[in-house]
């Protein structure tokens, strides 16, 4: 039952996470530009975005702890996972473009976010560097989340691949 | 200098193509490992 519970919670966070970075990539990052335009942006970047942000951030690394968790109380072992040895391999992938994705989020999203968003006082050349490098590490996250979406699927159903 | 990544479309499409490089990966050099 715990196990059960704990898988759960991954996915659970995993999709708060992952439906979050889809909203800022496919939604929001495509609606901002719109929006500045006709002096309506303000609601996004003071309301939406950094609740969004919370929620993302939060839950990345939810799904990373309850993921590892979930490893090692599984069976697998973290050490395994990461090493790709044998049956591990596909979920270790998985789990390597995971950890990737989770040092994206609080290393080079979050911190450039802060700001952009004003959380933390910037001029404009540094804003605009920081808009960019954020941008381009969420775009990151979004290519391996596909990835890492397969392999996540894949280590629990074989197909081809080493199974759990 | 525009990337990939600054579109939608190419952001999927490089993550199709790495899934697939990814794959052959395991399927070749990892799942030999295990039988």
């Amino acid at each position: 039952m715990e196990l059960i519970i704990a898988r759960w919670l991954h996915i659970f966070a995993g999709i708060v996470w992952i439906g979050l970075l889809y909203y800022f990539n496919f939604v929001q990052a495509v609606a901002l530009p719109k929006a500045k335009a006709d002096n309506t942006a303000a609601g996004i970047t003071k309301h939406i975005a950094p609740q969004a942000l919370l929620w993302f951030r939060w839950a990345a690394l939810a799904t990373w702890i309850i993921g590892a968790y979930y490893l090692e109380r599984g069976g697998i072992g973290i050490g395994n996972a990461f090493m790709l040895k044998g049956t591990a391999a596909a979920i270790g992938i998985g789990a390597w473009l995971g950890t990737i994705m989770l040092f994206n989020v609080w290393v080079l999203i979050w911190p450039n976010q802060k700001k952009v968003l004003g959380i933390v006082q910037a001029d404009d050349a540094t804003k605009a560097k920081a808009a960019r490098i954020a941008f381009l590490a969420s775009r990151t996250n979004t290519m391996l989340s596909i990835p890492m979406l397969f392999f996540m699927v894949a280590g629990s159903a074989g197909h081809g691949l080493p199974h759990m | 200098m525009k990337t990939p990544l600054d579109s939608i479309a190419g952001t999927i499409i490089s993550g199709l193509i790495l899934t697939v490089i990814l794959y052959f990966f395991v399927v070749n050099f990892l799942v030999k490992t295990v039988v």
